[in-house]
């Protein structure tokens, strides 16, 4: 978007941005009190000012809400400060975490698209698929996943594919939602031009549903890499593994490093808020070429 | 010489709907010879429109009969023997006015070089040469319609097939398209059916006006033209021409056009 949009959007979103840190410091200081108090009782420590009692809340090693600037040194000291191939560092653990979800993203996306093709050409198929489609995603994905890890597992798939498969589990349904209506959005009169050429299905396919779909497609695949990223780390709970954000909001619950978890959650927002940006940016690109957003 | 491109016998078509059934056509009989001007005209629900995609094979009759170009609709479609100007342009709006054009001939699996020539040959039948890498926003409403023409012709028919292709633009730029469309019929020798709303556009392009009434639908008069085939916009203040519109115009009034026109 243009200079304009970007001036434009700055003071709004700083403005949340500053609201959102604000209400979390002060929850973090409200709900750190009691145990701050049991310390201060503890070491009969008496008259400690207001400052310093609030300062204390901000700084207390396991927090029930850790402070902003606490999360913002955790990410920061296992980010820039570590090496990447430390088990410590975020980096490392991302990596981990966004190569699953990319490969579950991936395959979401394709067999959304096959599916929706399927739905869209078939009647049988629209009618008897879309109900287990829309029932699969009932089903609490936290229940399901280490079903699905272990049945793989007993299959000898290890590794990146089955934290891929929950992913791909959570992404394929907004594709398919998406596609489906993206397929059938050409207007009659679009749909009426191809058969006057008596174009074949799969020419009308090719030359008018497919380019019509295309930005329903960018829109459902901005949900689909999102929550690919929450498929990734949701999957890396159960089977207690070692690396991964998820292997870390394990890790840190264990030990009630509340840091460590808050940071890991962190990360796992800006990776999924970064490939929804890319995913966002491809998007207008492409319609771009095709000459759609001209508005 | 002449040849019968279109002949409807006794056709109707009737749609079955939720408020029982809906009588589009009714015993229609038309005859349509080879480089003919025919436009239906009528009142909305008239089945101008419905008699058109008939003959495109775009709806199916319910009784009757009816052979284009010598054979059903559907084997006429098939055969690609006509082209279609719908009412709005109906560009895609991804492909260029080129590319945009280029798609019928695509799908008949036509070579690149023949589609290059084509597309030249037909943009600059409709005026448009210089508009090939413009996107159809960037052309205004007469503009695109005329894209759309193009497109039409661009498959070589030797029938063309126009639903109110006119109908949402402004009277200045219909008179010069109106122009404009008769000079390509005079230029290609194509069997124009034509419809349209309008009793002007109706008697300065056509040689036989086809008056339709409504409820069921039907054919009220047949009007031929003793016009000149060589028109100019001039001619629609001419004695002629004013009688020809009267008698479209009575033609209607018999059918009940103008009684209580609702919507």
């Amino acid at each position: 978007m243009s200079e304009t949009g970007f001036k434009n959007s700055i003071i709004p979103v700083t403005t949340v941005l500053l609201a959102i840190l604000l209400i979390w410091s002060i929850a973090s200081v409200l709900l750190n009190t009691p145990w701050q108090k049991d310390i201060y009782k503890r070491a009969g420590a008496q008259n400690v000012g207001t400052i310093e009692f609030v300062k204390a809340t901000m700084e207390q090693e396991r927090p029930v809400l850790p402070s902003p600037q606490q999360v913002a040194t955790e990410v920061y000291n296992t980010t820039v400060k570590k090496k990447v191939t430390s088990k410590r560092s975020l980096i490392y653990h991302s990596k981990i975490t966004l190569s699953s979800a990319m490969l579950g993203f991936a395959m979401g996306t394709l067999l959304g698209i096959v599916l929706s093709v399927a739905i869209v050409y078939n009647r049988a198929l629209r009618k008897s698929l879309m109900p287990w489609i829309i029932t699969s995603q009932t089903i609490p994905i936290l229940a399901i996943a280490p079903m699905i890890i272990v049945v793989l597992n007993s299959m000898g798939v290890q590794g990146l594919v089955p934290k891929a498969f929950i992913s791909m589990y959570l992404s394929f349904f907004p594709i398919v939602v998406g596609m489906v209506k993206g397929l059938n959005s050409p207007d009659i009169g679009h749909m009426d031009l191809m058969r006057t050429y008596s174009a074949s299905n799969w020419q009308s396919f090719w030359k008018l549903r497919l380019p019509s779909s295309l930005p329903y497609l960018f829109t459902s695949m901005k949900i689909a890499v999102a929550i690919s990223i929450v498929g990734a780390v949701v999957a890396e709970l159960p089977t207690g593994a070692v690396a991964g954000l998820g292997a870390r909001l394990l890790a840190g619950s264990y030990y009630g490093q509340t840091i460590q978890i808050w940071s890991a959650l962190v990360m796992a927002s800006i990776l999924a808020g970064s490939l929804v940006w890319i995913v966002d940016m491809i998007g207008r690109l492409v319609t771009k070429r095709m000459g759609l957003n001209h508005a | 010489m002449s040849e019968t491109v279109i002949r409807v016998n006794e056709l109707s078509l009737t749609f079955q709907t939720n408020d029982g059934p809906v009588h589009a056509l009714s015993n229609i009989d038309l005859d349509i010879q080879h480089g003919d001007f025919v436009s239906l005209i009528g009142p909305s629900g008239c089945g101008k429109t419905t008699l058109l995609r008939v003959i495109a094979d775009l709806e199916k009759a319910t009784g009757g009969d009816i052979k284009v170009n010598g054979v059903s609709p559907e084997a006429a479609r098939q055969a690609r023997g006509y082209g279609y100007v719908f009412q709005a342009a109906g560009l895609y709006p991804w492909r260029t006015i080129a590319k945009n054009v280029s798609l019928p001939l695509e799908i008949m699996g036509l070579d690149r070089t023949t589609r290059k020539e084509r597309i030249a040959r037909n943009l600059e039948l409709v005026n448009l040469q210089g508009f090939e890498k413009k996107y159809p926003w960037q052309l205004s409403g007469g503009m695109q319609q005329r894209a759309s023409i193009a497109r039409a012709l661009a498959v070589e028919p030797d029938l063309l097939l126009m639903d109110e292709p006119f109908g949402a633009l402004d009277e200045i730029v219909r008179d010069h398209l109106n122009e404009q469309l008769l000079a390509l019929w005079g230029k290609t020798n194509k069997t124009v059916v034509f419809v349209t709303h309008s009793i002007p556009e109706a008697v300065y392009l056509s040689t036989h006006i086809v008056v339709m009434s409504p409820r069921p639908g039907r054919i009220q008069d047949i009007v031929v033209s003793d016009l000149p085939p060589e028109r100019t916009l001039d001619i629609r203040e001419s004695p002629e021409f004013l009688r020809l519109a009267n008698r479209v115009r009575e033609g209607l009034r018999a059918g009940h056009a103008y009684d209580d026109v609702e919507s």
